[in-house]
């Protein structure tokens, strides 16, 4: 896909995605909004994946370890074929494919149950070392939140990454720098994530967070014998002024009256 | 005189057997692989065993992640450290999707002995029973654990397999039967049943035939599997009786006294007692003075009965 293609398609993605959540009245905008773009490159630029064939062993896998931002992954996995965008607006209902957080015995095309901070960094060195041991030649991806870093298992997990030499894994970082309570440096400061990820063996790659050709050439980058770190500067609410840079946007449902003007805003097609 | 093994020793070398047979399965440990006798099964199959060095949390969401990609992880550590430090982890990375991870978690109960109460997990069944999906086996001696790991990994789902740490004497057979979520009446008896698990089954044995001595019918069922529990059979056999007695190497509560106790309330006519760990932590010592001190002997066994059947004793 063109890069004008996928600019356009961003903007569809968020209309999508801002639908969803005002629709059901719960769900987290902001980091939606954020990660966007990192999931647009993996599924657009990086992974292999058969939206025929959600369960192809030799798929790339990703684990949303940021399971809260699961309505910008169904609004790709929609888009792509997994499902009907018409399911996009039954999100968080009783009966729903669609949880408030990944299932994958649930949505096609989720590969792992997240939501539980810190837990999907884990389960994504246990795919790379299961294909590791078969064998296989897919990569594995676990996108992380900022504010997640701060869970132990998060530096468990890296170091098992490094450990068991894991080239065909890679941590990608969300960091927008808010979390609920706050900044991450009012909260719990993470401190350098760049100098951190390098101690513990990993190749680091530092990203503008909203440029797909950037973002997708890091996952590119040819490494070896350990595994990779990219972080993406991100900004959390990207795109919907009111929202960019506020903490406040972690989880709040919108009015009928945001809601107008967030779409106004991000412009694009009308949805239907 | 029968043989007499530890049930670790039979957990790793049923888990190398089974590694022969069977190249989906995996071994996960965490630092404990001399302890809990994965080093058995790393020793035959070195490419298929995981360290996770000590680091729980990490290697169930790991287990998991090998679920996903078609392997049959069997975790190992202690099961105070499996069940309690990951509990949530095993919660939300493993059963909430139904992964197929096995956990075989060691020096389970009060008979790890002198490392004392920080070690001795006497709520591991309680944990694993309130999780949906979950299957739990607590083998009585080293043929029931052989059993219970080939059992295990038939099994599309999570298993806990509770492994007690002593050398004990191997009392049931090659053949006896093991059906999981099928108790075992291992002695039929008309006044009084005792419901066991575990290391506590010899007890009971011991218990009952120390009763016919004096004219009473101790039934003893074998509850090799604690979920899903065999209420049918456990039923069937308090109807039977005047009294029922449970015992577990276990607190009383959450473990096989409360899956009993369920099963009878509003049920039974039986009188019944829950013998096990009464809501308190374990401490240093030598197994069998443990049990001594928590009640949990044949004598103990014995007078419980006793008591509730109305004998003076």
């Amino acid at each position: 896909m063109s890069d004008t293609t996928l600019d356009g398609l961003a903007v569809q993605l968020r209309r999508d995605i801002l639908e969803m959540l005002y629709r059901c009245q719960s769900g987290h905008p902001g980091g939606s909004l954020s990660v966007l773009e990192i999931l647009m490159a993996l599924y657009y630029k990086t992974m292999k994946t058969d939206p025929s064939n959600p369960q192809w062993e030799d798929r790339d896998r990703l684990v949303l370890s940021k399971g809260h931002g699961c309505p910008a992954l169904y609004a790709i996995l929609a888009n792509k074929g997994f499902y009907p965008r018409e399911d996009l607006w039954n999100l968080r209902q009783l009966g729903s494919h669609l949880q408030g957080h990944p299932d994958m015995a649930k949505t096609p095309g989720v590969d792992a149950n997240t939501g539980s901070l810190g837990q999907g960094a884990s389960i994504a060195v246990g795919m790379a070392l299961a294909a590791k041991y078969k064998k296989a030649s897919y990569r594995v991806f676990a996108v992380l939140g900022d504010g997640e870093l701060q869970e132990g298992q998060i530096w468990e997990a890296a170091m098992s990454a490094a450990h068991y030499k894991l080239d065909n894994l890679t941590f990608i970082l969300d960091h927008n720098g808010l979390q609920i309570d706050g900044s991450n440096d009012e909260v719990m400061g993470l401190g350098n994530v760049m100098d951190k990820f390098a101690a513990f063996g990993f190749e680091c790659f530092d990203v503008d967070g909203h440029d797909i050709d950037a973002i997708a050439a890091a996952l590119a980058a040819p490494v070896s014998g350990k595994p990779r770190f990219v972080r993406c500067r991100t900004i959390k609410g990207r795109a919907v002024s009111f929202m960019e840079n506020n903490a406040g946007w972690h989880g709040k449902p919108m009015n009928a009256q945001e809601f107008e003007s967030a779409m106004k805003e991000l412009g694009g097609k009308q949805n239907g | 005189m029968a043989e007499s093994k530890s049930l670790r020793v039979a957990y790793g070398e049923a888990l190398a057997e089974l590694g022969a047979v069977n190249d989906k399965v995996v071994v996960l440990d965490a630092d404990l692989a001399h302890a809990t006798m994965t080093s058995l099964f790393q020793a035959k199959h070195p490419e298929r065993f995981f360290n996770f060095g000590l680091a729980e949390a990490n290697m169930m969401g790991a287990a998991a992640g090998m679920s996903h990609s078609g392997l049959i992880p069997f975790v190992s550590t202690f099961a105070l450290f499996g069940t309690g430090r990951a509990y949530e982890q095993i919660r939300n990375s493993i059963a909430y999707v139904n992964a197929n991870v096995k956990f075989g978690l060691s020096h389970s109960g009060l008979s790890v002995g002198e490392d004392g109460g920080s070690h001795q997990s006497v709520e591991d069944i309680a944990l694993m029973r309130v999780v949906p999906n979950m299957t739990i086996f607590v083998p009585c001696d080293s043929a029931e654990t052989r059993k219970a790991v080939f059992a295990a990994a038939e099994i599309d789902g999570p298993v806990y397999i509770r492994v007690a740490r002593p050398v004990v004497e191997t009392f049931t057979g090659p053949d006896t039967p093991f059906f999981p979520g099928k108790a075992n009446l291992l002695r039929e008896g008309r006044d009084v049943c005792i419901v066991a698990t575990g290391l506590m089954v010899k007890e009971a044995l011991t218990a009952a035939g120390s009763l016919a001595g004096k004219g009473i019918r101790a039934a003893v069922l074998n509850v090799h599997t604690i979920k899903p529990f065999d209420s049918e059979t456990v039923l069937a056999a308090a109807n039977r009786c005047d009294a029922v007695v449970s015992v577990e190497e276990h607190s009383v509560i959450g473990g096989l006294g409360s899956a009993v106790a369920e099963t009878l309330a509003g049920q039974s006519a039986a009188t019944f007692r829950r013998l096990g760990i009464q809501d308190r932590f374990g401490q240093s010592g030598k197994p069998a003075d443990l049990f001594k001190a928590y009640g949990l002997t044949p004598a103990h066994i014995e007078e419980a009965c006793l008591k509730l059947l109305g004998k003076n004793i």
